[in-house]
């Protein structure tokens, strides 16, 4: 039966979530890059939100959470065919077409998160192709696995939002592809900063008012569990901000406004898999953690591994995603939290078989998707054009038409 | 006649500005323009990363003066853009071979 009071909470969710990818992670993206790449991250993610948002219908959305194969659900749901007006989605009191819809808006998004890994270099038929086959490839199983009634489900996995399934997935892929597609050829020492600060910031506050919608959402109902997920969301956000400031404050000498709301996204991301299962002192706990470990992981990709993951995917998304759901069993001990199935040795037992399942997945299916995209429409544009900028290269405009 | 061109840190814009109003000098002209002089630009750092910007923001000025007034001119453009620091600027003095009023089609000093 459908409860109103759900469904109104689902579909308020599902406009914060789509918000996330457009305009928020486009603007905290875009304010990254340098000026004349600005409209290139941001067509990225308004292009990869559609192509996301049209293979949900034709397969994604049946392939996920149709059928409860341990591998892959089946192809019932071709075309959303079976989503009939008064149909309610199982187990649930919210319409079918509200669950199709709000899990749409996280299909949108997770292939969007890479684009970070990539700006500045490749080539747009290779963002498109890239992106469908790997939300087909690698978003749509995992997603089953653990939320479709898939194998990971079955072991008991929990990832309340997504640490596994999104975080998790788009950090570890978007590295490898970064190393596929090699570095900008400024890297490392040559590299220009962030053209717009304040559009990071801009784009890391859109994240954060979204994200309440993708946590508190994830209880796909409006009580007890939505109300705990909103506050722990919140509150790991703000200390990890509070905390990737004073590391950068002791470091450094002073505390930058990148590095705050970089803060903010590394909390966000770190709670997105314990959010519904632990209550407010364990997320500020998580916060805080987020922030010291995703600050050394952006460290070790860029200057140890020297790897070009441009804007910080696996250090900032990949690591802070792990974090909280390798953590969650532990976090759960703590006031506010839920009563496990498992014991929390046990727990964090199967957390960690997900966490490295889904990323051994991730590595082999994004490089047999990064391989067959170079073979066809190829991955890099050429130097010149990498030195002229994308937004003229391959959308012939221009971010910023200033005195000229 | 004299050309006076100045690099200035852009943030002296309005003190140089005073300082030449206060000589009654009339006319100037603002370029925002970027560059390094022993200063070398400086580092940031965003996300621990350090960034080398080699060129920093300089406004130019340049004033257009009678050969008789140029000392002043240097003088004010020097008070106002002086803070002691790296970084304060240039200032150069250049020969004008000719000025042009437009609208009334004076030349020499009287077009300044």
């Amino acid at each position: 039966m459908i409860n109103t009071g759900d469904t109104a909470w689902i579909i308020t969710a599902t406009a914060l979530v789509l918000l996330m990818t457009i305009p928020a992670l486009a603007l905290f993206y875009g304010g990254l890059v340098q000026a004349k790449n600005i409209l290139s991250v941001l067509v990225q993610c308004f292009a990869v939100a559609c192509v996301a948002s049209v293979l949900w219908f034709l397969c994604g959305y049946s392939l996920t959470f149709s059928g409860t194969g341990p591998w892959i659900g089946d192809l019932n749901e071709l075309l959303l065919q079976s989503v009939e007006r008064g149909a309610v989605h199982p187990g649930l009191h919210i319409p079918e077409s509200v669950f199709v819809m709000y899990e749409m808006t996280f299909a949108a998004i997770t292939p969007a998160l890479i684009i970070g890994a990539y700006v500045e270099r490749i080539k747009f038929s290779a963002v498109l192709l890239i992106s469908s086959l790997w939300l087909l490839l690698v978003y749509v199983p995992v997603a089953h696995w653990v939320w479709g009634g898939g194998f990971m489900a079955a072991q008991g996995a929990l990832d309340f939002a997504g640490g596994i399934v999104v975080h998790v997935t788009a950090g570890v892929s978007a590295v490898v592809i970064a190393v596929m597609l090699g570095s900008r050829h400024e890297f490392p020492h040559g590299i220009r900063p962030p053209h717009a600060p304040w559009m990071v910031m801009v784009g890391a506050s859109l994240l954060w008012v979204g994200w309440f919608g993708f946590n508190a959402g994830s209880a796909l109902s409006a009580g007890a569990d939505a109300g705990m997920a909103l506050l722990a969301t919140h509150l790991a956000a703000a200390t990890a901000t509070l905390v990737w400031m004073a590391i950068e404050w002791i470091k450094f000498g002073k505390p930058s406004l990148v590095g705050a709301v970089t803060g903010t996204i590394a909390g966000l991301a770190s709670i997105t898999p314990a959010s519904g299962y632990v209550g407010p002192l364990a997320a500020v706990l998580l916060g805080a953690l987020a922030s010291g470990i995703c600050f050394v992981a952006v460290l070790l990709v860029k200057r140890v591994w020297q790897v070009d993951d441009a804007l910080d995917v696996l250090g900032v998304h990949g690591v802070g995603g792990a974090l909280g759901s390798l953590l969650l069993p532990f976090l759960t001990i703590l006031p506010g939290g839920v009563a496990l199935k498992l014991s929390v040795g046990a727990q964090f037992g199967v957390q960690a078989t997900a966490v490295v399942i889904t990323a051994i997945w991730s590595i082999v299916m994004t490089v047999a998707i990064t391989k067959l995209a170079a073979w066809t429409v190829g991955l890099r544009v050429d130097k010149e054009s990498e030195t002229v900028g994308l937004d003229f290269h391959a959308h012939g405009e221009t971010g910023y038409h200033v005195n000229r | 006649m004299k050309l006076v061109v100045a690099i200035i840190q852009p943030h002296r814009l309005d003190s140089v500005r005073e300082k030449l109003t206060a000589i009654a000098i009339a006319g100037l002209t603002v370029t925002e323009v970027r560059g390094y002089g022993r200063q070398k630009g400086h580092t940031e750092i965003y996300r621990g990363a350090e960034y080398q910007i080699a060129f920093l923001p300089k406004l130019k000025l340049e004033v257009a003066v009678p050969d008789s007034r140029v000392d002043d001119v240097v003088s004010a453009i020097t008070e106002g853009s002086r803070t002691g620091k790296i970084g304060d600027g240039k200032i150069f003095v250049i020969d004008l071979e000719q000025a042009l009023r437009v609208r009334t089609g004076e030349t020499g000093d009287n077009a300044l």
